[in-house]
């Protein structure tokens, strides 16, 4: 005990006269960013911040939420929390554990859409700051393209030109996903298209308001653009998985896919051949363009901590082009939500990026609040989409089960 | 005399009963809290919503609520095809196995023991990549087989497709868990005194013969115990589900058993919320369809059993 007063008290000594020692944690999901926090964001914050020293504590993500919770609940967590989307951290303001950001400096350099996922129901407050979101849309083989002179598709009509030119020639896959995971033909397929049919975030709004359906046109329409993907898929894509489908793309084998900006990482240190990527195809020339920007990392402050000052200090520091540069350049295929403008040097993470200049950006629609009862519309839609595309279920059908299980338990739906 | 005789038999009753909790006890106590405490808590669990009794209306909702009464009915359904599969291909395999292993005088017996018995070891996380590793339709080498034997033709996506997913993973299963009727069987078997087929054999009796009138019905305990432990290993099946296909065991539901159906609905999955009290339920009703299943095997066919001594 003694020799640690001493050693506190030496520590105190080194680190400024009369200055109480500020030390933030972070907790984090993201054990395989730690170097990345440790060796390039920490010491820039402490170029500019060199009185607050910052510890980045990751836990794996399996047992993150649990591990958090047990912490929190305890008293024992770091000042600074890392968000899940939606409902986790929402239940965790809701219990007390994270401090309204309203009012942070900084905050304003975010829309509204990034900061949907940690906003309560009502839009009125505000509890973590949005870090990172993924963006969807296509990938493709330049090499491909190139030998069967292709070019990047900027209608729907175009895009399937493009894949029954493909087929036609007979030597590659034209699309590389399947079914058998279920998760690609929601999240890859209909998530990925949707915006653009249903508007992206007016569209959304409209269906937690209650004013669109799930039966209405845009919806069928995106399930029955979807059922025709099933016939460019490779031989037997209802036993291909997510694995199955990115090595079969990044052999070269597939001359596109419907891609997560996190693919761009897999594909790097994968792929032997140049590869791009395009925003999803409008339904026609000249039509507006929307792309899934889904939200997926925040960072808030435990309610309990005694470093508040020091953790709005770091948060608004976040909200800053510094740290927007330096994480985007980091981890390619996660993107900042700020509207900084920041310069990726992966050409295909910036051609990601860029994409947010010219479409509007929105989040999956069955994120919030329209998946919390059951049956879950997220789990549901997995299986629409999948079933739609391999024609177990007609587009019209699964759009009206999807609807009669979102009715059974959202009453703006019934 | 009879005095301290009965002062004897006093002293040895106590001790006979200070020996019983000294050796059930530790026994008694560990199951009670590991097995039947959690039994009992999980019933109590299934009786509640947040806490608060509602009797048996977590039941009601599961048997009438077609959002939970639809994905229950397909689970048990598909259960009973798994099971079926077993019981028809898993346990006729493995005593034609057994009996073929247990004939005197077969070379090499150990050898092909042990490898019939290597995949029961192996993980079922093991097992299910490399099944599905070999039927992938891009990169397996199910279809170079199937064309290489002349019916190539007949090679489909079978974990893919809804008619042929649950077939599939309950064959894998098969091949995994033949090991265990085998064993089983092959024990009982070595037990039968040779005398009996000896006997046989001097009446005239060909090995088919021997098996099907003198070692079969001599096995048939062992069998209906094979039966039994099937049962409940089926009724209780998650894992190679889990691992092939996933929490929502697709294609379209068509592989999703009770234990998928409880793991989703207890721990929740993706966006879908846990829910203790409803998975507690669909456990209930797993415990009830296993000790229903049990209990009709032990008052209907093992009571009425002849178990012969040697």
């Amino acid at each position: 005990m003694t020799v640690r007063t001493t050693v506190l008290a030496a520590l105190l000594a080194t680190s400024g006269l009369g200055v109480a020692a500020q030390e933030l944690t972070i907790e984090s999901w993201r054990n395989d960013d730690a170097d990345i926090w440790n060796t390039t964001i920490i010491p820039a914050f402490n170029t500019v911040h060199p009185e607050i020293k910052v510890t980045f504590q990751a836990t794996p993500p399996a047992d993150y939420n649990a591990a958090l919770n047990a912490r929190l609940q305890g008293g024992t967590a770091g000042d600074l929390i890392t968000c899940r989307p939606f409902d986790a951290s929402l239940t965790l303001f809701q219990q007390g554990h994270l401090t309204p950001l309203t009012g942070l400096p900084g905050l304003e350099n975010f829309p509204e859409v990034a900061k949907a996922a940690w906003t309560t129901d009502d839009g009125a407050t505000t509890f973590c700051l949005p870090m990172a979101s993924v963006i969807h849309g296509f990938m493709y083989n330049r090499a491909i393209f190139d030998e069967l002179g292709l070019s990047v598709p900027a209608t729907e009509a175009e895009f399937f030109a493009l894949l029954e030119k493909v087929k036609a020639e007979g030597s590659y896959t034209p699309l590389a996903m399947g079914t058998a995971d279920q998760w690609e033909a929601a999240t890859m397929g209909f998530q990925n298209i949707g915006p653009n049919y249903w508007g992206g975030e007016q569209g959304r709004q409209a269906l937690i308001a209650g004013t669109q359906k799930l039966t209405d046109p845009p919806y069928v329409a995106v399930l029955e653009t979807l059922a025709k993907w099933g016939a460019f898929m490779g031989d037997g894509y209802t036993a291909q998985t997510y694995p199955d489908s990115q090595t079969l793309f990044g052999l070269g084998r597939a001359a596109v896919y419907p891609a997560g900006s996190w693919d761009i990482s897999t594909f790097r240190a994968q792929a032997d051949f140049p590869f791009g990527a395009f925003p999803p195809p409008v339904r026609a020339a000249g039509d507006p363009c929307y792309i899934s920007d889904h939200t997926d990392i925040g960072i808030g402050i435990n309610a309990k901590s005694g470093q508040q000052e020091a953790a709005k200090t770091f948060l608004t520091w976040m909200t800053g082009p510094e740290f927007a540069s330096l994480f985007a350049n980091s981890l390619p295929g996660f993107f900042p939500l700020s509207n900084h403008q920041v310069t990726l040097t992966d050409d295909v993470a910036q051609e990601f990026l860029s994409w947010r200049g010219k479409c509007e950006s929105t989040i999956r629609n069955s994120y919030q609040i329209l998946s919390r009862g059951t049956p879950n519309l997220e789990n549901e839609l997995w299986g629409a989409s999948a079933n739609v595309i391999s024609g177990a279920l007609s587009p019209a059908d699964a759009a009206a089960k999807l609807q009669d299980g979102l009715a059974a338990w959202y009453a703006p739906q019934k | 005399m009879a005095e301290r005789s009965d002062g004897m038999v006093g002293a040895s009753r106590a001790a006979v009963a200070g020996h019983v909790l000294l050796f059930l006890g530790p026994a008694a106590a560990i199951y009670t809290v590991f097995s039947v405490w959690p039994l009992i808590d999980t019933i109590i669990l299934s009786a509640q919503v947040d806490g608060a009794w509602v009797g048996a209306a977590n039941f009601t909702r599961l048997f009438t609520d077609p959002a939970w009464s639809g994905p229950f009915w397909n689970a048990l359904g598909n259960n009973v095809v798994f099971f079926a599969v077993h019981m028809a291909v898993q346990n006729p395999i493995g005593i034609v196995l057994a009996a073929i292993l247990s004939l005197p005088g077969l070379r090499g017996a150990a050898v092909y023991r042990t490898i019939l018995f290597l995949p029961t070891m192996l993980s079922v996380v093991i097992v299910g990549f490399i099944w599905q590793l070999m039927l992938s339709p891009l990169w397996g080498v199910g279809k170079t087989l199937m064309t290489g034997a002349g019916v190539g033709g007949w090679f489909q996506p079978f974990l893919g497709q809804p008619e042929t997913a649950l077939v599939t993973l309950a064959l894998m299963s098969v091949w995994q868990f033949v090991g265990i009727p085998l064993m089983l069987i092959y024990a009982a078997l070595l037990n039968i005194p040779e005398d009996l087929t000896e006997a046989a054999r001097v009446d005239g009796a060909s090995h088919l013969s021997i098996f099907w009138r003198v070692k079969l019905p001599l096995i048939a305990p062992t069998i209906g115990l094979v039966s039994v432990l099937t049962f409940v290993g089926n009724f209780n099946a998650f894992d190679l589900v889990y691992t092939v296909k996933g929490a929502l065991a697709g294609p379209d539901f068509a592989t999703d058993i009770l234990g998928t159906l409880f793991y989703r609905t207890f721990f929740g999955f993706q966006l879908q919320p846990g829910d203790p009290n409803m998975g507690a339920a669909v456990a209930t009703v797993m415990f009830a369809i296993i000790l229903a299943g049990v209990l009709l095997y032990l008052f209907g066919v093992q009571r009425r059993m002849t178990r012969h001594t040697f």
